[in-house]
């Protein structure tokens, strides 16, 4: 979970409290690996493929499933960068700041747009990242990759791609790092 | 009444800002910089949520950035032209803003020759969130908070770096010259708010009669000898005479301002290397600035009036964005 979400999600000023080590990098990057693999098996190739990976928790993935890519299939596909803060629908119901660049690699009309994030919770950023995609062009298709899918979905979005499927109870948190994933629990000091 | 950040909370005073209620300001304006870039310079933000812009005092650059920046965030906007309005009816302050209220605003962009006017507004409304945009020569917060950003992006990429997430370092130890009419000025009084909370000293110079008459306990140094500041300053903001305040009757002369305190070509040419010029505009050339110095590419006025939006959505979003930890999404 991004440090943003974190620092908005109550109780404030608590500390994330790890009870369960997920995958460790290992696993990790072998979960990443295989996401690679499905990526390029899926679109037949790289064609038109672009990865965009979500502020903040998804940008490392994006990045690191590029270089994987380029090793696979011999040439990177375009990756960017997208804060949805602007498009999310809780405005007015919490905190909701922008935390980082929106950097969109060119017009989206005609790519297969892979859109990338470390935990697929309640959906909703997703369906703020689909409506901010909508003002870069017309992609001909969009799909979802993400490390992590711990359920809770609150609107009808299903992921592409997943490195784990990992059942949470709803105030549980999911941390994701390059260094591995684990489950915990807010605490306050 | 110091709140920090600005969300959730009425923008009547720079005072109302610490250093980091500014820089997230100044933060979440380069984000909306971002959006200004787009082929489709339009965010869903503040969809549904209605402002009305109310300038009770002739605007042209003001008015025309906050409505704008309130359309880039896809909010409603509702524009009082008083002249046309009840107002000349003889409809009073509170009542017209009563009736805004009772139309279910949520922001009020208020423009008022009377210092204090927002503040008072602010009180009556409940659910309104208040931008001060001007009220006669006390406070006008976001030309402070845009002449900080260009400022900022302006100093960050001459030393080749990017100014978001630059937090507020850039102005530690800055030297601000503030040339011009103080005494009228609601700019001036932002500014050195802004400036000091930032990290910067101000100096200020200006014909006696043309400095404020409260100016003790400002956070600021009295310069005599214009010619001196100028070549230490980093930056000099640039005053307008106002005339319409009756500048002119506190100096013998416009010409004899423009002689004493004007920024001419010499005066320019004796700049510090790298220093910059800012003006809140509009400009009357010749008198504050020689022409050729407003075209000069140390003169940041256009950039200015630019980031006028960018810092202004910012403005806006924070303002009508929550303030209280809600539930996770």
């Amino acid at each position: 979970m991004a440090d943003r979400e974190r620092r908005h999600t109550r109780p404030l000023g608590s500390v994330f409290v790890p009870h369960a080590d997920v995958l460790n990098a290992d696993d990790l990057s072998r979960a990443i690996l295989r996401m690679a693999h499905e990526i390029v098996e899926r679109n037949r190739g790289l064609k038109n493929v672009v990865l965009i990976g979500l502020q903040t928790g998804g940008v490392a993935i994006a990045e690191r499933l590029g270089e994987l890519l380029l090793e696979i299939e011999g040439n990177a596909p375009p990756v960017g960068s997208l804060d949805v803060a602007f498009y999310r629908d809780d405005i007015g119901l919490r905190p909701v700041l922008p935390e980082a660049t929106t950097d969109i690699p060119g017009d989206l009309t005609g790519k297969i747009v892979i859109l990338v994030d470390d935990v697929l919770f309640t959906g909703r950023t997703i369906r703020a990242a689909l409506n901010a995609l909508g003002d870069f062009g017309r992609a001909a298709q969009i799909q979802l990759a993400v490390v992590v899918d711990r359920g809770h979905r609150e609107l009808p979005l299903r992921p592409d791609f997943v490195g784990k499927n990992l059942p949470t109870a709803r105030d549980e948190l999911v941390d994701v790092t390059l260094d591995g994933v684990t489950l915990g629990r807010l605490e306050s000091l | 009444m110091s709140v920090a950040s600005l969300s959730g909370q009425h923008l009547l005073s720079i005072e109302d800002l610490d250093a980091e209620g500014i820089e997230e300001i100044l933060e979440v304006a380069e984000a909306f910089g971002e959006v200004e870039k787009r082929s489709v310079r339009k965010v869903p933000t503040l969809k549904g949520k209605v402002v009305a812009s109310l300038f009770f005092e002739e605007s042209t650059r003001t008015r025309l950035s906050f409505e704008t920046a309130a359309k880039r965030l896809s909010a409603d906007v509702l524009s009082l032209a008083v002249a046309s309005s009840s107002v000349k009816k003889g409809e009073s302050l509170r009542d017209t803003v009563e009736t805004i209220e009772a139309m279910g605003i949520d922001a009020v962009v208020l423009r008022h020759s009377s210092a204090g006017a927002p503040e008072q507004v602010a009180r009556w409304v409940e659910r309104a969130r208040v931008i001060n945009a001007g009220d006669g020569s006390h406070q006008h917060p976001t030309q402070a908070l845009i002449d900080l950003f260009t400022l900022r992006q302006a100093l960050a990429s001459a030393q080749g770096r990017s100014s978001e997430g630059s937090g507020l370092s850039i102005f530690d130890g800055l030297e601000i010259l503030i040339i011009g009419d103080i005494r009228h000025s609601r700019v001036a009084r932002s500014q050195i708010q802004a400036y000091t909370t930032a990290g910067a000293t101000v100096s200020v110079a200006a014909p006696g009669t043309l400095l404020p008459t409260d100016l003790e306990g400002w956070p600021v140094k009295v310069v005599d000898d214009v010619d001196e500041a100028v070549r230490h300053a980093d930056v000099v903001s640039l005053l307008r005479m106002q005339e319409e305040r009756g500048s002119g009757s506190f100096v013998p002369s416009l010409h004899e301002f423009t002689m004493t305190h004007g920024m001419s070509e010499a005066r320019a040419a004796n700049l510090k290397p790298g220093a910059l010029m800012t003006h809140p505009g509009p400009m009357v050339r010749g008198i504050e600035i020689a022409s050729r110095v407003a075209d000069d590419p140390r003169c940041l006025v256009r950039q200015q009036v630019a980031n006028g939006v960018p810092v202004r959505m910012a403005v806006l979003f924070l303002a009508l964005s929550s303030s209280s930890g809600g539930e996770d999404g």
